[in-house]
């Protein structure tokens, strides 16, 4: 059963397309990774899911709803960012920052059972701007998974982490979809950490050159190769212009 | 002495009217800072000398002109904040000199600075009536309700707008109850210290208080105790001393936060730093 449907999503920016006619649909229990290179209109098309932007043309439904009608679906969703932007210095414990994601009239024991599920519940009482990167990210997963979302939105969760916090990460994560039965819409430059744990692919730039399982895009080297060299000249492009 | 003092009425209706202020000051305070709005206090308050002089001049009690010219001022400057690309501190420093330049204007056509014009500027605690003392306890107990009521929406979208957006929370709603609790809190509290010092009972208190606070809702109660301290303090020494008692009431909060970065620097103090700067638009 299809969670999400995107049909014909096209965004348009004054600097140029980021988005061109992207169509695919997310069934539930999915494990999809989405991979493209830098600008390739990954984080616009999560900003368009998360109802951030909507200035767009096309259709987002969201449990068989248009998003632009019903803003109910945002309540089943959980969203990790690139990298949480809050003051180095906000006041807030680990337990207080997770407790942001409680619904109304949830139980409160739920904080303490998410602080558990991700190893964080040891740092629960630290100050969440003396956490690591890793450590950081963690607490935003707990904060996204407190109001048990069907469907877990991370937005290249890992950037800037070291390699043992991403190793954690990526294990929490295969145990939220096959434990829980969590839905994951992951964006992610990872190819490997994609090929290990997503079902399903698209591969973004700006248009959507491939979706469908995962072994299939990992098994034609012709598809490999041509992400990896898009990527490259991205890459390169990203870095000569900065 | 202090039981002296303390007998007396006006005295008895200017702390308990300062704690009010001072507690009320201090948790709105910390969302605004917190926000990187650290001189929106001030703005308005300097918007609503405007509204102050207006009163005068028209023959209506300044402080309702007041509230009305405040609470217009700071829906004005988030709505052009939210249309316009315009940075936080130069809306702040358009509505700072925009209130001072009308309360100045009406002012001269009202005949000059009087008395009157005096108290608001630098507060008039020990002058405030019984029925002041009712309005601020009314006002103080009501923010402070709604503020529990939406604390967890508060303090989310105070800590990440986008977050708190994707989580349902209707952020921009939540932005405009905040500066109206501003505005509202500030007139509130120009008795106590006036418009020019009022933005130090905003900060200071708050400053403060994340040095030492690990969470939130340690920070609200660290920065209401150093607040309300400041405020009792201050009034009584000013009695005592004859002084003013705004000046006083924020110098000792000065000499607090000055006690506190010197415990920092010691290595007393095992809390980061808090520097407040304009929000990054």
């Amino acid at each position: 059963m299809s969670v999400v449907e995107i049909k014909n999503l096209t965004v348009q920016y004054p600097s140029g397309r980021a988005l061109d006619n992207i169509s695919f649909s997310i069934n539930e229990n999915d494990f999809l990774g989405i991979i493209g290179p830098n600008g390739a209109g990954k984080s616009t098309l999560f900003s368009c899911m998360l109802d951030l932007n909507s200035d767009y043309q096309g259709e987002i439904k969201f449990f068989g709803k248009n998003i632009r009608k019903s803003k109910k679906y945002l309540k089943e969703i959980g969203y990790v960012p690139q990298k949480p932007i809050f003051e180095k210095n906000f006041p807030a414990t680990v337990k207080e920052v997770v407790r942001m994601g409680l619904k109304k009239g949830s139980d409160e024991k739920r904080v303490d059972d998410v602080l558990q599920e991700v190893w964080i519940h040891e740092l629960s009482h630290r100050r969440i701007g003396e956490l690591s990167g890793g450590q950081q990210q963690r607490v935003f997963i707990a904060k996204a998974l407190v109001g048990n979302p069907k469907i877990l939105i991370l937005d290249e969760p890992v950037t800037g982490i070291d390699k043992q916090s991403t190793e954690l990460f990526y294990s929490i994560l295969g145990d939220l979809n096959k434990k829980q039965n969590i839905t994951i819409i992951w964006s992610s430059h990872d190819l490997d950490a994609v090929n290990k744990l997503a079902n399903k692919v698209a591969c973004l730039d700006r248009t959507l050159f491939f979706h469908g399982v995962a072994e299939e895009f990992f098994g034609n080297e012709d598809l490999v190769k041509q992400y990896s060299e898009a990527s490259m000249q991205k890459h390169m492009h990203h870095h000569a212009e900065t | 002495m202090t039981l002296e003092i303390l007998s007396y009425g006006f005295m008895q209706r200017a702390i308990v009217s300062g704690i009010a202020i001072a507690l009320l000051c201090s948790v709105v305070g910390l969302f605004l800072v917190l926000r990187r709005y650290s001189l929106f206090g001030d703005a308005i308050a300097h918007s609503s000398f405007g509204g102050i002089a207006a009163g005068l001049l028209i023959g209506i009690y300044p402080l309702w002109t007041a509230y009305a010219v405040s609470l217009l001022s700071a829906l004005i400057i988030t709505r052009i904040r939210q249309k316009f690309d315009i940075s936080g501190e130069a809306a702040v420093a358009v509505l700072l000199s925009s209130g001072i330049a009308v309360g100045l204007i009406l002012i001269s056509i009202s005949g000059g600075f009087t008395i009157d014009i005096f108290s608001f500027l630098f507060g008039s605690i020990l002058l405030v009536s019984v029925e002041d003392t009712i309005l601020i306890l009314s006002l103080t107990g009501a923010i402070l309700i709604v503020i529990l009521l939406l604390y967890r929406q508060l303090i989310y979208s105070t800590f990440n707008e986008e977050q708190a957006k994707v989580s349902g929370i209707p952020v921009e709603k939540i932005n405009y109850l905040i500066v109206f609790i501003a505005g509202i809190t500030v007139v509130t509290s120009i008795q106590l210290v006036g418009i020019l010092l009022i933005s130090a009972l905003f900060v200071i208190p708050n400053v403060t208080a994340i040095m030492y606070g690990r969470s939130f809702k340690q920070t609200a109660i660290l920065s209401s105790s150093f607040a309300v301290s400041s405020v009792v303090i201050g009034i009584l020494l000013s009695y005592v001393l004859d002084i003013t008692p705004a000046g006083t009431i924020v110098l000792i909060s000065i000499t607090i936060l000055a006690t506190t970065m010197g415990l920092k620097s010691l290595g007393l103090m095992n809390r980061s730093s808090f520097t407040v700067q304009p929000r990054a638009k």
